[in-house]
């Protein structure tokens, strides 16, 4: 569904992202793990367009869609959760829900996804009215992802969800992570917490300084030596 | 008690001549809430507006409400124009560097003008007959009426448009975090260049309100009302809607009351007495908050 191959990415003269390649098949969750700065943001706004990556291919559905902007990735079906969650806190819920969807135009579509996005996450319906910057960080986070979903995405980028959270609602996060990828849409998950993101991923890449360092089945490589000592603490 | 009539009288006075700032400085806040840029231009926006609708009053022949449409659409087309040729090309160049640009498009304006419409001041059509009210001891024109009927209707739509508008939510969303309205598919240029054309057709209606009630339009008249207006959106807080009606307004009031009580040369040094007193005091204006950040 995605395929990467070979961009390198730069902030002004720092080489941020070294010869990257990563793939990742439709119905997977593929989680790329990795210390602070290794360059797992980065890797993520330049698939969504935020970046442009100075060389290399990425392939979307069979498009080529490195270097064309954000707003029109969005429109090929990939949705972002940004790192810190950004949800428009001088907006209400609601409207930060509708801002997910500006892209669709069928109203019945999206009025039914607002339903879905009810559902998952009951919690935002109760506060439906209430401006997002009042929200707790965990409600705030469930909101950047519900409104990442009224674009109906293809494939969900999810930059740090567990992000200052309590380890309790880390882990409501990381189940809501895995229905929404039972449900169909496909997840590139980035994660300094290596042990929740391995527990429920298919597939993993371990980035350092830039580089992928290991590749493979998220079991194997959470059971594998190397990344217990490095990432998840022995 | 003839205290309190001059008082009332200068409500009224002040509280028209407000309503002008106010329209003017919706187009500077909104302007700088969006790409943080303070549009000197925009004074000189409100002048085309007035000349807008002088040339479609006086030679097209048209009535107020379809000559002040025209005059919106004008000012709201050459906005977008100036927009797109001036400041977008320096999207990433150092704030600075699109200051100094809006100062010379401000230039360029009054100056071209002058070439275009000669310095010569014009006298507008009389499209809206003047009838003056007595009401007990007060005066009250009818011009100023339609100044302020006008005004707060434009605004009323301005503020349904921002509110509840996919266009409104998507500028808000734009002006709170460019980076998270992109990855939400909106278009940035788009939504600033709607911006700047809203703006200008809010300026242009001034412009175009003020020609019909002082009669005299030239090409340097947008300098002072332009830098007035500014001062009003710094006093309700740049970057804040309603701060820029309200401080459209107080502004307009305390000139009026200075003039009447004091000296009407007082009336500038008076609005920019506001500006340093704000700017000292609470620099984030009446409608600010200070601003933090949430982590």
């Amino acid at each position: 569904m995605l395929n990467i191959e070979n961009i390198n990415v730069y902030y002004g003269a720092i080489h941020a992202i070294k010869d990257i390649s990563i793939n990742v098949t439709e119905g997977e969750i593929v989680t790329l793990i990795g210390a602070n700065g290794a360059g797992k943001s980065t890797t993520l706004r330049t698939i969504s367009g935020l970046l442009k990556p100075k060389s290399g291919k990425i392939d979307f559905e069979g498009q080529n869609i490195a270097g064309i902007p954000a707003q029109a990735i969005v429109k090929q079906g990939i949705s972002q959760v940004p790192e810190g969650r950004r949800v428009f806190a001088n907006m209400t819920v609601l409207e930060n829900l509708e801002l997910g969807a500006y892209i669709r135009k069928d109203k019945a579509g999206i009025k039914e996804d607002l339903n879905s996005v009810f559902e998952r996450f009951p919690r935002l319906l109760e506060r439906k009215v209430q401006l997002a910057g009042t929200l707790s960080g965990g409600e705030q986070q469930m909101l950047a992802m519900g409104r990442a979903l009224m674009s109906r995405p293809r494939l969900l980028l999810l930059d740090e969800p567990s992000m200052g959270l309590a380890p309790l609602l880390v882990k409501e996060i990381f189940s809501i992570v895995k229905e929404i990828n039972q449900t169909g849409t496909t997840v590139l998950l980035v994660e300094q917490n290596a042990n929740m993101a391995l527990s429920i991923a298919h597939k993993a890449y371990v980035l350092e300084t830039g580089r992928i360092t290991l590749s493979g089945d998220a079991k194997k490589l959470a059971a594998s030596e190397e990344v217990r000592k490095a990432y998840l603490g022995g | 008690m003839e205290f309190l009539e001059q008082l009332i009288q200068q409500l009224i006075n002040g509280i028209s001549l407000g309503s002008i700032y106010a329209l003017i400085a919706l187009g500077y806040t909104m302007v700088y809430g969006i790409i943080k840029l303070i549009n000197f231009a925009h004074g000189d926006i409100y002048m085309i507006g007035a000349y807008a609708g002088f040339f479609a009053t006086a030679n097209l022949g048209l009535p107020f409400v379809p000559a002040l449409i025209v005059s919106m659409v004008v000012a709201g087309l050459i906005g977008m124009l100036i927009e797109r040729m001036a400041y977008r090309p320096l999207r990433h160049a150092p704030k600075i560097a699109v200051l100094i640009t809006a100062i010379g498009i401000s230039l360029l304006l009054e100056y071209g003008g002058m070439l275009l419409f000669t310095p010569q001041p014009r006298t507008f059509p009389n499209v809206l007959e003047s009838v003056t009210y007595h009401m007990g001891p007060f005066v009250v024109n009818s011009q100023q009426i339609i100044i302020l009927v006008v005004s707060v209707i434009l605004m009323v739509i301005l503020t349904y448009v921002v509110q509840k508008t996919i266009i409104g939510k998507a500028m808000r969303a734009v002006s709170f975090d460019t980076d998270a309205a992109q990855l939400m598919g909106i278009d940035v240029d788009r939504i600033i260049s709607a911006t700047f054309g809203i703006g200008s057709a809010l300026a242009a209606a001034a412009g175009v309100l003020v020609g019909i009630y002082y009669n005299s339009i030239d090409p340097l008249m947008g300098i002072m009302p332009g830098l007035k207006a500014f001062v009003a959106a710094v006093l309700g807080g740049i970057g804040i809607i309603p701060g820029a009606m309200a401080g459209g307004v107080i502004l307009g009031v305390i000139e009026a009351l200075v003039s009447g009580f004091i000296s009407s040369t007082f009336r500038d040094a008076a609005a920019f007495a506001i500006l340093i007193i704000i700017l000292l005091f609470k620099p984030s204006g009446l409608f600010g908050k200070n601003v933090r950040e949430k982590v």
